[in-house]
């Protein structure tokens, strides 16, 4: 058990190496990318979008409950300006990533590696590290904040929605005591710390399908493998980049 | 009977003239576990030469292929192509020499998410950047064409037979116009006529391109039809080399047993 987990590790780091060595080094394979970009982005965006729309609206419904409870109604702008693009918008964009694109990526590679094609790939003295990997992971870690960013405008759009709904409140004030006070700094780091989210899917997902054995079976657990793996680590890697920009930006 | 020995009659002998073999194996070990599948291989292939590779199913041959252009590492032993060991060589050092060679993967390998025709360019669009987009498309058209296969230019490899896939892949193997052909059961799967194509177009390759060959066969006919040498594996050893009239004349009971196949 713990043989295996170090095991696991330390391949993870031998792949990692040598991705980060292909990818790193010319020929720079752009079309290939420029179609995991499109990939990654369009699979997502819908789901993306709908799930940050919801969350909108629960954050909403729960914030003026409470917030009416305490007498801090003014205060329901700025709550879920915050919660949105701090908290649930980057959080929820990685999860539902890892279950999309962690799946997707996992189950591709998984299903070249035992068909023999990443192998092909490379009888064809072509480096999979760099075409396959390389390309995958960069597009998941330049896609996830931008995903981010759709999944935290659609929450603040139904948020507000649903807050007008209710009572009256203008789009334009809605916004304007919402980031009353608030800094770049207050948004920008956990925007962008997704990016972190994104090397992890796009890692992970790589890592399971290209090492995976065993026919159509191991196809299945590769791609369950990425996702769970994948999930985990993002919430792991939360914890550790909320503490970490408490600490860098105060 | 007598177009198989009018083909056998077109053999070029191989050249003698620079000596040494394009692919070299000396001692080749390789164990899955305890299961050791070469046992301690010795073979050797020359310019214009076609050597054919014989043996039981699970005897190792798909292995060897692979062994030799570095899809797996030797236990032990040394595999050398041009005079240059491969073992421990970096990615990209080896993707020099593998530009070289050509490969048929027992099961074609096909990628899936492109066509037919994109198959055979893949290797021009990563290696021949100074062809147009057009010259390539030509240049694919052209190895289908030979292969029969010029009216599936645009299926999905799902939608062709595993016959017809391998016929792709052999043309996908041929597109960078390779010094060294590596081919696994390039006839499985065939049926005799196309499979008579694929014999004959083995062997204009190897007359008019000089290519040094090795041939993973189960196929004696075609094993006859173009090969210089034949080689059986058996054990994880070579059991017998040499022409075909070699392997006729020897009285080990496996390679009769081989040869009763015709
Ligand atoms: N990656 C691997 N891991 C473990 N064992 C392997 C691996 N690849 C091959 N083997 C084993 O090596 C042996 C030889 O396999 P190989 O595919 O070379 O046989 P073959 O001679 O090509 O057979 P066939 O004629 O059926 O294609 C088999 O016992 C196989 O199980
Ligand atoms: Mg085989």
């Amino acid at each position: 058990m713990t043989n295996g987990f170090f095991e696991w590790f330390g391949e993870l780091g031998i792949f990692s190496w040598n991705v980060l060595k292909a990818g790193l080094t010319p020929p720079y394979e752009w079309r290939e990318l420029v179609r995991q970009l499109d990939e990654v982005g369009s699979r997502s965006l819908p789901l993306v979008a709908a799930a940050g729309a919801a969350i909108g609206v629960v954050i909403s419904m729960e914030a003026r409950y409470s917030l009416t409870r305490f007498g801090a109604k003014s205060m329901f702008p700025t709550t879920l300006v915050y919660s949105v693009i701090q908290v649930m918008g980057p959080i929820m964009t990685g999860l539902i990533v890892s279950g999309r694109v962690g799946a997707g990526i996992g189950a591709e590679l998984a299903s070249m590696k035992v068909t023999e094609q990443i192998d092909a790939v490379e009888a064809s003295a072509i480096n999979p590290y760099r075409l396959l990997a390389a390309t995958r992971i960069l597009a998941c870690i330049l896609m996830l904040p931008l995903l981010t960013l759709a999944a935290d405008a659609s929450g603040l759009l139904m948020g507000w929605f649903a807050q007008a709904m209710v009572e009256p409140l203008s789009f334009h004030q809605f916004i304007a005591s919402g980031f009353k006070g608030a800094k770049l700094s207050d948004f920008l780091p956990p925007t962008f710390k997704t990016a972190v989210y994104g090397l992890i899917i796009g890692l992970i997902a790589c890592f399971q399908g290209m090492r995976t054995r065993g026919g159509a079976e191991g196809v299945g657990r590769a791609a369950t493998n990425s996702v769970v793996l994948a999930s985990l680590f993002v919430i792991l890697a939360d914890v550790v980049l909320v503490k970490f920009i408490l600490v860098v930006f105060p | 009977m007598a177009t198989v020995f009018d083909i056998a009659m077109k053999h070029t002998e191989p050249e003698k003239d620079n000596g040494a073999p394009i692919v070299a194996v000396e001692d080749l070990r390789k164990a899955f576990g305890s299961n050791n599948v070469l046992d301690g291989i010795n073979l050797q292939v020359a310019r214009g030469e076609t050597l054919a590779v014989l043996g039981r199913s699970g005897t190792g041959k798909s292995v060897l292929l692979r062994l030799i252009i570095g899809l797996e590492t030797p236990d032990s032993g040394s595999i050398r192509i041009h005079d240059q060991d491969i073992s421990g060589l970096a990615m990209d050092r080896m993707g020099e020499i593998r530009k070289k060679m050509g490969f048929l993967f027992q099961h074609a390998a096909l990628y899936d998410s492109l066509t037919v025709a994109e198959n055979v360019a893949f290797p021009l669009v990563h290696h021949r950047r100074d062809m147009s987009r057009s010259e390539r498309g030509d240049r694919a058209m052209q190895l289908l064409a030979e292969m029969g296969m010029e009216g599936d230019v645009d299926k999905m490899p799902s939608d062709i037979s595993g016959g017809m896939q391998k016929r792709v892949g052999l043309a996908r193997a041929l597109a960078l116009e390779p010094e060294i052909l590596l081919l696994d059961e390039p006839t499985a799967g065939l049926d005799p006529i196309s499979s008579g194509e694929i014999n004959d177009l083995i062997l204009k390759l190897q007359r008019e391109r000089k290519m040094a060959s090795i041939v993973v066969t189960h196929d004696l006919h075609s094993a006859k039809t173009i090969a210089n040498r034949l080689a059986l594996l058996d054990q994880g050893k070579v059991v017998i080399e040499g022409k075909f009239e070699a392997l006729q004349h020897s009285d080990i009971a496996l390679v009769k047993d081989f040869l009763n196949q015709l």
